[in-house]
């Protein structure tokens, strides 16, 4: 059946601002985009003027939560392996592929290494038989360079990308906080921010090596920054992403022990958070993803270091990004390449674009409805934002996936 | 810098505006008058705990409940003298015996205290905030004991009221902390009381147990102790935590005591008359000799102790007059 999604404002590839238009599925897919044409009538779906962007492929979610999800406008959730069990089995990989579907499609990651304990490697090839569409460290640093290297050669021979947490252990320790004043005066255990360019340098380093892509999940940090800078202009596979809340918010953010606040990597200062915004803008950063990792009072209800790390991010991806538009840092087109083009991308699917023979997979945003992050009235599984009670603008209206409306 | 007038003569805002707070979590944020207020009102107990009959009955009936859930001697003793001498219920609550030990959330168990009427709870906790989380749960007041490496108020009123008392005026004094400062509550919660009287306050530690950014904090930073001796008219020495020492943050307790050692040599560098002091318990021979820890006219170590009582006594007293009902306490 073919349906014509006209009179809508459409975000495409390579053009910066939305272009007035229809677009025309056929099936699961889009078949056409009919720049200013309303030239199918049957099955013409009035978009009202609104905004038609491709569906957000949030990369490196926590949980597959539906809800939370429909409500943010993600068609596609790649599945980090931390998981009970850990995703380090092919069986795991397919059980965990099918959950969602089909209004929903959750990608599981591999765990690079076996119970990410950092010690062995996983059996990649086979989990990437069975669906796995990238490899992760997890919530953990590979500490020994050795197995990085291995793993690294593993992931160039089966082409599959290696998503990395970066911060090495030996300097975070305990620590929950950054170095800072913050965390002097909470009297925080805290790691300096090198350790995250720290590790990021070794991985680059076995990158050069190897050939292999790597994903650094999420780069913080000035130092972090200006060397994804640096090796993408040796023009080495390197991405990196990011999350809002370390673009929107510093470390002052965990100020009377907002366990809310407490991340992992752990929010940084004023001058990282505004290094995150510029890489942002200059094209270094190529993914935001909203880290959605729902948790319970059993694990925020404690005293800031006892507290779990993670945020529920889902819901507010998109509407906190959008403030990047809204503040003239980045224009329309680039804020859907950083949430679906180039997440897709990485994980190679066929999604993330308004492109002839894609999945379907789209949704219609009103980007200027105002609405209150409520920590209350979350769809979420848990409401654990640390934007709870700011005002924001955009909301999804409908979301489609292959096609269909859900 | 700004000269504050000693307590005696200091005048303080009357009823609950002398100290408006519900709970004492920690000394930042509070006013010069305000600590000066709990210092004055300590004073009155300091006496009374020099008679041979130390009862005053303030506290008739109300229930206090010590809930420790790290190890404590000393604070819990403190606290448990000064509120049974104010007339109190005392109820201790050790780590040993807590639920918490069971898997109940700490939630759970302010809860649990709260339901159980009481009328001030203390709270020792290793995690920084704890005590605040508690706080937030329960009705009656909650009084730091020490949360963390956050802070530890009532340890930061009772030395600031012995230099006071040894020294008179705390406002231009030059204060020396050394030892483990990074893993000190009792660090930060001087920085902030002596720093807000008016004290020129010196931080001195070993750079791997220095907390970043402490030059945020109106102290001079230092790693030479023997700079930092200089001119020093109090030496507050911190216990370093055995338990860290190998390997791990200093090299060794013997290379530690050689450069960050209060020895009678090195003392020799601060004023003549300079006070020791220390929160105890002591690692003699590592932190500080004996010869200096058991000076008998500059060290204050063992008035420290004695000044814990009468500050725990003010504390719990100032902070129950609105439940007891004081004119002027709303």
């Amino acid at each position: 059946m073919k349906k014509n999604f006209t009179n809508a404002r459409l975000v495409l590839p390579d053009e910066q601002q939305p272009v007035e238009g229809s677009l025309l599925v056929e099936g699961d897919r889009i078949t056409a985009i009919n720049i200013g044409a309303d030239d199918q009538p049957d099955g013409a779906i009035d978009c009202q003027d609104k905004l038609l962007a491709p569906g957000i492929v949030d990369l490196g979610v926590f949980a597959i939560d539906k809800p939370a999800f429909r409500f943010g406008g993600i068609t596609r959730a790649a599945l980090m392996p931390d998981q009970a069990p850990v995703l380090d089995l092919p069986a795991m990989i397919k059980h965990n592929a099918v959950d969602g579907k089909p209004d929903l499609w959750s990608h599981p990651i591999a765990a690079a290494t076996k119970g990410l304990k950092g010690q062995q490697l996983a059996e990649i090839g086979l989990m990437q038989r069975s669906g796995a569409k990238a490899v992760a460290t997890g919530r953990q640093w590979i500490a020994d360079s050795g197995i990085m290297l291995r793993l690294l050669q593993y992931c160039k021979s089966l082409n599959l990308p290696l998503i990395v947490h970066s911060e090495d252990a030996g300097l975070t320790g305990d620590a929950v906080a950054t170095n800072g004043e913050t965390a002097t005066r909470l009297g925080l255990a805290s790691a300096t921010a090198a350790a995250e360019s720290l590790s990021i340098a070794r991985d680059i380093a076995l990158v050069r090596e190897t050939g292999a892509h790597v994903h650094f999940r999420q780069v913080t940090t000035t130092a972090g920054l200006d060397l994804i800078r640096a090796a993408k202009s040796e023009n080495l596979p390197v991405t990196c992403g990011i999350t809002p809340a370390h673009l929107l918010l510093s470390d002052i953010a965990i100020s009377d022990f907002r366990t809310f606040a407490r991340l992992s990597p752990p929010l940084r200062d004023e001058a990282n958070r505004l290094a995150c915004i510029e890489a942002v803008r200059d094209g270094t950063i190529d993914v935001i993803s909203s880290g959605h990792d729902p948790r319970g009072p059993e694990d925020k209800r404690l005293p800031f270091a006892e507290a779990a790390p993670g945020m529920a991010g889902a819901e507010t991806l998109l509407a906190l990004a959008f403030t990047l538009v809204r503040d003239g840092i980045i224009p329309i087109g680039r804020l859907f390449e950083l949430l679906s083009t180039n997440p897709a991308k990485i994980l190679g699917v066929d999604a993330g674009l308004l492109k002839a023979g894609h999945e379907a997979d789209f949704i219609l945003i009103d980007e200027d409805a105002p609405w209150q992050v409520d920590t209350r009235k979350m769809a979420a599984a848990a409401g654990n934002t640390p934007f709870d009670g700011l005002p924001v603008q955009g909301r999804v209206t409908a979301i489609y996936k292959g096609g269909r409306a859900y | 810098m700004t000269s504050h007038k000693t307590a005696s003569s200091q005048t303080f805002p009357a009823g609950s505006d002398a100290f408006p707070h519900r709970h004492l979590l920690g000394i930042a944020g509070l006013q010069p008058w305000e600590i000066l207020f709990l210092m004055e009102e300590a004073k009155q107990w300091v006496d009374l705990n020099r008679k041979s009959s130390k009862h005053a009955d303030r506290l008739d009936g109300l229930t206090v409940i010590n809930a420790f859930f790290e190890n404590s001697t000393r604070t819990l003793l403190s606290f448990e003298i000064a509120g049974k001498r104010m007339g109190a219920d005392v109820v201790n609550m050790h780590a040993a015996q807590s639920s918490i030990k069971k898997g109940e959330t700490l939630i759970d168990t302010a809860v649990t205290l709260n339901a159980m009427k009481a009328d001030a709870i203390v709270i020792r906790h290793g995690s920084s905030g704890a005590v605040q989380l508690i706080a937030d749960k329960v009705d009656c007041p909650v009084l730091n004991a020490g949360d963390g490496r956050h802070e530890h108020p009532t340890q930061a009123l009772l030395d600031a009221l012995t230099i006071q008392r040894r020294r008179g005026e705390i406002s231009g004094l030059t204060v020396t902390i050394c030892g483990d400062v990074m893993h000190s509550r009792v660090a930060r919660s001087n920085i902030y009381c002596l720093t807000t009287l008016g004290a020129r306050v010196r931080v001195c530690a070993p750079p791997s147990l220095l907390p970043a950014a402490l030059d945020r904090f109106n102290v001079e930073v230092f790693t030479d102790f023997d700079e930092a001796l200089k001119g020093s008219d109090v030496v507050m020495m911190l216990r370093l935590q055995n338990e860290r020492m190998n390997g791990d943050f200093i090299p060794s307790p013997r290379e530690y005591h050689y450069l960050y050692g209060l020895t009678r040599e090195r003392l020799k560098l601060a004023n003549t008359d300079a006070l020791i002091m220390h929160p105890g318990p002591m690692n003699r021979g590592v932190e500080i000799d004996s010869d200096v820890a058991d000076d008998l006219e500059n060290s204050a170590i063992t008035e420290q102790v004695e000044m814990g009582v009468a500050v725990r006594m003010a504390c719990l007293d100032i902070l129950t007059r609105k439940s007891r009902g004081v004119e002027g306490w709303s």
